[in-house]
Formats: C-alpha cells, structure tokens, sequence
C-alpha cells in the first residue's frame, strides 16, 4: 500500500518510465544501451541524408550552406513533432490527418527555395567531396525522367496532372460518401479524362503512344486499374469456386490454379510475346494493354483465394436465414454474404494489393518504363553513376508512401466499419466512466 | 395495412401437408415417412428426443434441407427443385432460428426491411413503416437504429421473429427458439408467440416448453428415430398418450 501512495504522487509520465522501462538494473541497462544506438543510428542517417548532404549546387562546396541550415533543421524538427503527436494520440483519425497535412505544408513552403535551387544547379561536382552525404542533386538532376520515364519532357505535366486527378479518385473512393453507385460513373469519367491526356492528339497536345508512357502515372495506372478490374472479377471467381454448378466450378478451380501456379513474370510474358503469336497478322494489341490483362489475371487469382476464405468463414446460419426470407441467390450475396464476408478479409485484400502494386514492377522484362525502370536506367547516366543509392532511395519513398497509406487505410477501415456493431465498445466506454473516480481513489 | 394472416384464400384449406416424406443423411435415415397434414390457423408443436430428425422435418417444409422422396406441398405449391417454386414458398413461410441468425451488418431496422424491400419490391418508407409496427408488436421499438449484437439474446430473438413477419408470411416456422436462450429470457419471446399464435397465425414450433404446447397448440407431434410416433391434441397428449416412447419422453421432461 505505502508504494502505491508513493507512485501516485509521481507524474504519471514518470510512472510510465518506471514501469515499462527501468523496472530493474538489467532492464534499466537495456534501456539505456538500446537508446544509445538507436540515437548513433539516427544521428548518423542525419548526418548522411540531412546535414552532410548534397541537395545541389547551393553553394560552392555544395554543402548546405550554414545560413540555411535552419530550414533543415526546422523540417527535421516539425516531423519530430508531428511523429510524437501520432505516438501519443493527441490527435487521431481526420484530425491528426489534418494535422499531417498541414505539418507538410509547411515543410514544404520552408524548403521550397532551397529544392527550387536544386533543379537548376544541379552537378555531380559537390558530391564528390570526401565529406559529403547523400548526394540529393542526382534527384534534382533525374527526377523528372524517374517520374515521367520518356514521356516528351515538354508535354509532361499531362501524365502529372493525370496522376494527380488519378489520386485525387482514388482517395475520393476510399471516403464512406462516396460509396454509392454513381462513384462507377465518376471513375469512368475520370478514367477517360486521364487517358485524354496521356494520349493527347486533340486540343493541341501531341499525341503520345503508350510506348513513351512510364515512371510513376505507368505503375499507378497499371497496379490501380488491374486492381479495380480484379477486385469484381475476383468475387466472381471465388462464388463460381463455391458453386453447385459443376462446369462453372471447374472453370473457376482452373482459372485460379493455373494463373497462381505460375509467376507473374511468366503471364506478363504469355501476354506481351506468346499472345501476338496467335493473333492475325496486322493486329496489335497495345503492349500497356497487354500488361494491364496479364497483372489484372494474376491479382484476380489471388484476390479469389481471399475472397473464398472470408465466404467459407461465413456461418451456415446467414446462409439460412437469407434462404428462409426468400432472397434469391444474388440478393443474398449482395445484401447479406458478401458485406460481411469482404469486411471480414480486409487486411488480407489489402495485403494483395499492396503486393499487386509492387508486383507491377515486374512489367520491365517486356520493357515496358515503369517507376523503377525508369529509375534504374538514370543510374546509368556515367556522370552520376556512384549515386544510384539515393536514387533507389527515392523510389522506395515513393513506393513506401503508397504502400503505407494503403496499410494505413485498410486499419481505418476496419476499425470503422465494425464501430457501432461491437457490443463491448460502448459497455467498455460505460463501465470506465462509471469506475473511473473510485479507481483513481482507491 | 393488415399485417394479421387473413385466409384471404379459402381454397386450399390445407397449409402444409407432408405425404411419405424420407430423407437420408448418407446411411443415416433421418426421416421415415412421414405424413403430416397441417391446416390453415392450426398450432403444431412438434417435440422429441434429441435427434429425432424434428428439426430437419420442419426445415424440409422450406426447403433449407431437401427430402428424397415423397411429397411436401405448403400453400398448394409442391416443392419440387424448381427454384421458381422453392422461391414462391420461402415468400410466404417466415422461420425463426435456434441461433436467431440476424444479420450482424445491418440495424435491426434494415435487418427487417431488407427481404421486403428486395424480395417483394417494397418501397421503403412502406417496409419501415411495416418494420416498425413488427418492432412495437414484439414490444422493442426503441431499438430500431441498434445492431443486433448490441441486444440481448430474448431481444435478438424478438427482432428474428420480427423479421420474419415483415415477410407477412402466411405460415410461420419455428426451430426450438428459446433453446440458446438464458432463462430468463424464454417468456419474453414465449410471450411473443403465445400472440402471435392468438391472432391466428398458422405456426409450426419446434420446442421443449410443454407449457407452450399445453397452452397453444392445436395438435402436439411426438417424433423419435425419425418417425412420427404419436400426433394427439394437448389434453390428451399430455394425459393419455398412448404410446410407450410418449410416456418415457414425457416423464423424462415433466418432472
């Protein structure tokens, strides 16, 4: 009792620290050993990506000059913050998303100058120093190629201002009210927006054929539409594999055993060299195109075996209580089966498709530029060949955002669609406010 | 708007019948001709040992278990494989389940809207309207706008039986629906029966609540191994049955 009374004197940050980390001498060691090379560790990744680092010709040296060393250092210290705010959930949800974004607003108005100065300046020269870092310059020399691939480099904020509305739809679909039929038309729309003016060849804007198109618009079309495509597919695969229908069943069992029992690689192959084999002569099919199919198969493959195990987890009884009201076969799937069944393997659907978008970078063996191709053939240029790390650093950045939103995404999703439903949410939420004063007391 | 069954079709006074009706689970023989005639407004219960095939009885009546041979016609429609005819009878039977079986992603609102809405085409405002009748007549209005899993079990059962008079069906399966139920919630939903089967409901009910079936039912059905062994009104069931597997089951559960 008498060490109760003493700890809840404590601040209860203090507490904390006491319990989760000092509780004896070997854990108290530990603490401190592992503290210290966790700051070695960011100390010295500071120092090669941020201080030591080559952001361009700024200045001579090519070092960040000294009176501006502040913008760095204010960035650094604004994503510091913005992290410890997620850690201990001052804010959550929309709000800390807002706070996020706001955080990179201004990260990004402070280094503006500073990056601006990058493209302009850019020379291998200052990376060439004994002391220097990351040699950011070679980003500001290639990004645009490493985004844009060979897309005409005067016509390239077409494929940008596609991206962006590209990603203006996806996180359009990925809010609740968008959730409603006309979201088909709104992608439709969009879609044909955005092949207008990756095409071009009206209104002034160059036509561009697919075999220019590359970097990051190409991954993003190519991981988003098959996903899109398959997701539908998909469903339809895993009810054709649980079907009473024996030839729709084998059909599907085929389809799916075939496409997982063989790599990626190999149906991007069938698809962009055995195909034109079997077609006509003087009949192409667009090589993008070719790609889209073959990535769209794989992930239905896939997408199906996740989709089976979230109908297979379904109990028998919903089956029966659908049957018993008289819905029909379709109506009880759309209404009743697969709301629950797809919610239900959220994390691994989500697991799909982030591997289906990292998975499209499989499409250079048929040479087509995607972001990582596109990335490894500016490594080649002689001039900045020792720096192809901070180029592939680059890319998994990019990589990175996506993948982590997606994870970030499925993790909201399923915490909100079972919110409401759970019956010890608000029993839980009840019983503390009501034991809350006596357990302080106590 | 009448939701009460009006036997607006006199024609077949008849709702049910089972004709030498025989089912197998593999080599199992779960059901031995059974022949079972239920008319329009009458109360069966059916009761029984523990695997005497009274469940999969009632659940071949709307085909959630499919018989091999003889015949079951329910509401002058034979139940054949054809879908159209299987559909037509699920229509008008509603059933209510041992494990309530509501759906746990929709309000207890949409759970009853839903197969009206779908099934016969109801508008909305009218399937509500009907939803919330249901819900005052099996006494939770309140809690329309909750998810099933955020009721109890008597009130989940409550909304089942709710969900299945939306339907207005004319004929109403029940299959033991105060088995999963803790104690104290079975009269809630007994209660809910009992007036349901007062208004004249034609009602098939799976049960062990012997005061129930002293209390509604016109006829009480005695099944073991499969078979139908004994089908006397109450008074007499529970007095003088004849039979010998009666009177060991009857002691066995009213003591």
């Amino acid at each position: 009792m008498a060490s109760q009374g003493n700890q809840q004197q404590l601040p209860s940050g203090i507490l904390w620290l006491r319990e989760n980390l000092f509780p004896n001498w070997w854990n108290a060691l530990l603490t401190v050993v592992v503290v210290w090379l966790l700051v070695e560790l960011v100390w010295r990744l500071a120092d090669w990506v941020i201080l030591d680092a080559v952001w361009g010709a700024v200045d001579p040296e090519g070092l960040v000059p000294y009176d501006e060393q502040w913008r760095l250092l204010l960035s650094a210290a604004v994503v510091v913050g913005l992290v410890i705010v997620t850690m201990v959930r001052l804010a959550r949800g929309s709000a800390l998303a807002a706070v996020w974004a706001v955080g990179a607003v201004f990260i990004a108005v402070i280094m503006w100058d500073m990056v601006a100065s990058i493209e302009t300046n850019a020379s291998p020269e200052a990376c060439r120093a004994p002391e220097a870092g990351a040699c950011w310059a070679v980003i500001g020399d290639k990004y645009r190629f490493i985004l844009f691939g060979r897309y005409p480099f005067d016509e390239q904020w077409r494929p940008l201002l596609a991206m962006v509305i590209f990603i203006g739809l996806i996180v359009f679909s990925c809010l609740k009210l968008a959730w409603k039929p006309w979201l088909a038309l709104v992608w439709a729309g969009g879609l044909v927006v955005c092949a207008g003016l990756m095409y071009g060849g009206f209104w002034g804007m160059r036509f561009v054929n697919t075999e220019l198109w590359g970097g990051l618009p190409l991954t993003l079309i190519l991981s988003v539409v098959s996903c899109v495509l398959a997701f539908p597919l998909a469903i339809a695969l895993a009810l054709g594999r649980r079907s009473d229908m024996p030839i729709v069943r084998a059909i599907c069992v085929g389809f799916i055993e075939l496409i997982r029992g063989v790599p990626l690689i190999t149906v991007l192959f069938m698809a962009s060299v055995m195909l034109p084999l079997f077609l006509p002569s003087g009949v192409t099919i667009d090589k993008v195109l070719r790609a889209l199919v073959g990535i769209t198969l794989f992930a239905a493959a896939y997408l199906a075996e996740v989709v089976r195990g979230g109908l297979q987890a379904m109990p028998r009884g919903q089956y029966e209580a659908a049957d018993a009201l008289g819905l029909t076969y379709w109506q009880k799937m759309a209404t009743v089966i697969l709301p629950q069944a797809l919610r239900s393997v959220i994390p691994p659907l989500v697991n799909s498709f982030i591997s289906t978008f990292k998975d499209t970078s499989l499409v250079v063996i048929i040479s087509l530029t995607d972001l990582l191709l596109a990335a490894k053939v500016s490594t080649a240029d002689p001039l900045w060949r020792p720096y192809f790390v901070e180029i592939y650093v680059f890319v998994a950045v990019i990589y990175f955002i996506f993948c982590f939103s997606m994870s970030r995404y499925s993790q909201w999703l399923e915490r909100d669609l079972a919110r409401g439903q759970r019956r010890d949410a608000r029993q839980k939420v009840a019983v503390m406010a009501r034991s809350g004063p006596e357990g302080g007391g106590a | 708007m009448s939701p009460e069954h009006e036997a607006s079709a006199p024609e077949h006074e008849i709702a049910i019948q089972l004709l030498g009706v025989n089912k197998w689970f593999g080599a199992f023989h779960v059901l031995r001709d059974i022949n079972l005639s239920i008319a329009r407004k009458e109360r069966v219960v059916v009761c029984g040992p523990s695997g005497s095939g009274k469940s999969t009885m009632i659940r071949c009546i709307n085909r959630l278990e499919e018989h091999q041979q003889g015949r079951i016609i329910v509401d002058g429609i034979e139940l054949t494989n054809d879908l159209k005819n299987i559909e037509a009878i699920r229509r008008e039977v509603g059933m209510v389940f041992q494990s309530f079986n509501l759906f746990p992603h929709l309000t207890v609102l949409e759970n009853l809207t839903l197969a009206p809405r779908w099934v016969r085409k109801m508008p909305r405002k009218q399937a509500e309207e009907i939803a919330r009748h249901f819900l005052e007549r099996v006494r939770i209005p309140e809690q329309a706008d909750k998810y099933p899993g955020q009721l109890s079990g008597g009130q989940q059962q409550r909304v089942a039986i709710a969900r299945a008079l939306c339907m207005q069906p004319k004929i109403m399966l029940f299959d033991e629906p105060t088995s999963a139920l803790d104690p104290e919630m079975v009269k809630e939903v007994l209660d809910t029966m009992v007036e349901l089967a007062e208004e004249g409901m034609t009602m098939v009910c799976v049960t062990h609540e012997m005061g129930f079936a002293r209390q509604v039912a016109d006829m009480v059905v005695f099944m073991a191994d499969g078979e139908i062994v004994e089908m006397a009104p109450p008074e007499v069931f529970f007095t003088n049955p004849k039979e010998q597997r009666t009177r060991t089951f009857l002691s066995q559960i009213l003591h």
